[in-house]
């Protein structure tokens, strides 16, 4: 079975599965992940297999399932919550940003909030600028959460049983863009570590840092300068909150170069965090300024090439190295 | 007016950095005196003046940095007149206010495009990657071509830098062999007994402490050695002789000699050595030369000799007039030059005066030294240890104290029959030693 192709959405789906399974506390919930299957049909047929009260379709009011599900899990149970696409997150915000984030601190250290919120990012298919947000970095901004982004199928599968053992409230980002995208999957024996970032590719001369849809990308970008004689470090960020300095900086450190790549617009963002820190860590070690490739400070057009060309590409990618090595 | 501009203090000096100051303009000076200290990659330098006369005007700050040929003084023939300038700044001082700085500036009125160019050499545009590697390995960045995005200098161009100053390494023992380990004898001199009298060379951590003091830290000196060899093996064609000499006669009258001596006043074998050659430079002139735009006979015979540092790299100081001096004086001579060589405190005309070199390896029991020129020399003359071997004479078979002389020399400057006869006077010589 290891090599045979799986969809990144088939792998979300079974380790919703898996952890339904392996624990009686942890439930589904959002909207129309029942009847429908889930929107982007993630949770097809689970209602089927576990029943209504695992499977839980909600009103439209993402301030109140995500409240409910805060509250599920100060109850001791482990609650997914699926928020359809991440524009709606900001009718849950107040939830997160102020409830699940914060009553930890808030109760001197009494309740956590073991809570996992999915929900699906990014540009998808012509979703237009009101589907196609990329803001992991608002997230990633607030103290509290874990933010995790699936960049892989490997963390599409293997993600989300660390998320549920995690006691306090982890974000994750799933990419509409990349669900139907077949992959080879390799087993991960108790999941993936969701503390640390990941090496994807080894390289000498350049770390290209990204994340989510940056990740594929960046190793079809790395194949090619691969051609060309330059070998590039990719390295998966995988938790965006908080961020693992130690991978990024020893990567820096070894390579001397970076540029980090996101869909996420360019300012205030995860690629700005990322470059500060390697500036205030490893200045000495840097033989180029870091470069960035963001997504464009517009709204995301409708008309797929200039949605293609609101993010960055492959090809973006390997110009921008091949400019910064001075092979071009 | 006379000028007095900054020395090349060797082939491979391109500049240094001013420190002190040692007059002030008025000073009255005479030819050989140390006017000034410059910090080089070979240690401090005492830099000494070629003229008579009185300081006019000191043109060069201390701590700037000084291209070789750079105008420093300008400095008031004896029997002259003209204007005394007094710098504003204290000769000796570092100039440390941004007022005394900002004085100094307008008493010597540098052209602004001159300023301009200097101020924009401090900021060389580069990686801070680049800047730090170039400062561990000792290379000013400002010589250093930048290839990366917007010609900004990156690591590649300081490890090509780095690379085209140590590469090839010359294979010859001179070079290739390490300094003496800290507990082995005092390397001086070719051979072994007596122990240099009156000597205390530099131990390993004073050798490190003066290294400290001075700024010169193994690697620079690594890079000047480096430099200069590279540049020998680069550009001068060498040929090579090679030949044995009996020394029975020699150490016998040494031992004699010595014999009679209270102990600092002993002569060691190198001694004879120099005298030997010195006295057959006068009779090969050719040799005692540069080669600067063709052959430069020197008229005197200053012979530099290699001291080998403990923890690396060689000082070549320059034994002046080594022709005229008796073997006593080569002696002392010997005995003031190799402890300030390891100390780093050598004179500029020491460092820049030799009109060829002696290598001396005998010691460390090698009996055979093929050097590297150092150029603009034209001369490399090599003795390994002095050991007791077969020997025929006469058709006779004898066991004789025997040292093999070679000679490395610029086979654009002379021939091998050239080469030939000075090796054959240095053996002629050495048959004598009562009457070197």
């Amino acid at each position: 079975m290891a090599t045979s192709l799986i969809t990144y959405r088939e792998c979300l789906k079974q380790a919703i599965r898996e952890a339904l399974q392996g624990d009686e506390r942890v439930f589904l919930m959002g909207e129309d992940v029942g009847h429908y299957g889930g929107a982007f049909a993630v949770s097809k047929g689970l209602l089927q297999e576990f029943g209504p009260e695992r499977i839980m379709d909600t009103p439209l009011s993402e301030a109140g399932f995500t409240g409910a599900g805060i509250g599920a899990a100060l109850g001791g149970m482990r609650p997914i919550v699926e928020i359809m696409t991440i524009n709606f997150s900001l009718l849950a915000l107040d939830q997160i940003a102020n409830n699940a984030a914060t009553l930890l601190h808030m109760s001197g250290g009494q309740l956590n909030v073991p809570l996992v919120i999915r929900m699906s990012a990014g540009i998808g298919r012509q979703l237009a600028a009101q589907h196609s947000h990329s803001w992991e970095p608002l997230f990633a901004h607030l103290p509290g959460l874990r933010v995790l982004s699936v960049g892989t199928h490997e963390d599409a599968r293997y993600m989300l049983a660390p998320a549920l053992l995690d006691p306090d409230p982890v974000i994750i980002f799933e990419y509409t863009s990349m669900l139907n995208l077949e992959q080879e999957l390799q087993p991960v024996e108790g999941g993936v570590d969701i503390s640390k970032a990941k090496i994807r590719r080894e390289g000498k001369d350049i770390s290209i840092i990204t994340y989510g849809t940056g990740v594929y990308k960046a190793l079809e970008a790395a194949a090619e300068l691969a051609a060309a004689g330059i070998e590039a470090e990719v390295v998966d960020l995988r938790v965006l909150r908080p961020l693992d300095d130690e991978t990024i900086l020893a990567s820096v450190t070894k390579t001397s170069r970076a540029i980090i790549v996101e869909d996420a617009s360019r300012s205030v963002s995860v690629s700005s965090e990322v470059s500060a820190r390697i500036t205030e860590n490893c200045f000495y070690d840097l033989d180029a300024p870091v470069q960035r490739l963001c997504g464009a400070e517009v709204p995301i057009p409708y008309p797929k090439h200039l949605e293609d060309a609101a993010v960055p590409q492959p090809a973006q990618i390997v110009s921008a190295i091949k400019k910064l090595l001075q092979h071009a | 007016m006379l000028e007095y501009r900054m020395p090349s203090l060797g082939a491979d000096m391109e500049s240094g950095f001013l420190r002190e100051w040692h007059v002030k303009p008025g000073d009255k000076i005479k030819k050989g005196d140390i006017i000034a200290e410059v910090e080089t990659q070979k240690g401090i330098i005492d830099i000494e003046v070629f003229d008579d006369g009185t300081i006019g005007e000191l043109l060069v700050q201390v701590d700037e940095k000084v291209p070789v040929g750079t105008l420093m003084a300008m400095i008031i023939p004896p029997g002259e007149d003209g204007e005394i300038k007094e710098t504003p700044q204290k000769s000796a001082a570092p100039a440390t206010t941004p007022t005394a700085a900002e004085e100094a500036w307008i008493a010597t009125e540098p052209p602004p495009m001159a300023e301009k160019a200097a101020a924009a050499e401090h900021h060389v545009r580069a990686s801070p990657l680049a800047k730090r590697i170039a400062e561990e390995k000792g290379i000013d960045i400002a010589t250093i071509h930048g290839t990366g995005p917007e010609g900004a200098i990156i690591r590649e161009d300081v490890e090509h830098a780095i690379t085209a100053r140590v590469a090839p390494v010359p294979e010859a023992p001179k070079e290739a062999a390490p300094a003496p380990p800290p507990a082995s004898p005092p390397a001086p001199v070719a051979a072994e007994k007596p122990a240099p009298p009156a000597q205390a060379p530099a131990a390993p951590a004073e050798e490190e402490k003066a290294r400290q003091a001075t700024g010169a830290s193994a690697e620079t000196i690594r890079m000047a050695v480096a430099a200069a060899m590279s540049k020998s093996n680069r550009e001068i064609p060498h040929y090579y002789l090679e030949t044995r000499i009996d020394m029975r006669r020699a150490m016998a009258w040494l031992a004699e000699t010595n014999k009679q001596r209270p102990v600092k006043e002993r002569l060691l074998p190198a001694v004879l050595l120099l005298k030997a050659v010195a006295k057959a430079l006068n009779e090969v002139p050719d040799l005692n030369a540069w080669w600067e735009n063709g052959l430069q006979r020197k008229p005197a015979i200053n012979i530099g000799y290699v001291v080998a540092l403990r923890t690396g790299g060689i000082m070549v100081p320059a034994i002046h007039d080594a022709d005229n001096k008796s073997l006593d004086e080569l002696m002392q001579t010997l005995n003031d030059l190799i402890p300030r060589a390891r100390a780093l405190r050598l004179r500029s005309s020491e460092l820049a005066d030799s009109t060829i070199t002696v290598t001396s390896l005998g010691e460390g029991g090698v009996e055979t030294v093929f050097g590297v020129i150092y150029p603009p020399q034209v001369a490399l003359v090599g003795f390994g240890g002095i050991t007791d071997q077969p020997w025929t004479e006469n058709g006779m078979l004898d066991v004789r104290p025997v040292l093999t002389a070679t000679l490395a020399a610029d086979h654009r400057a002379t021939d091998g029959s050239t080469g030939s006869r000075f090796l054959t006077a240095i053996k002629n010589y050495l048959q004598q030693p009562e009457k070197l």
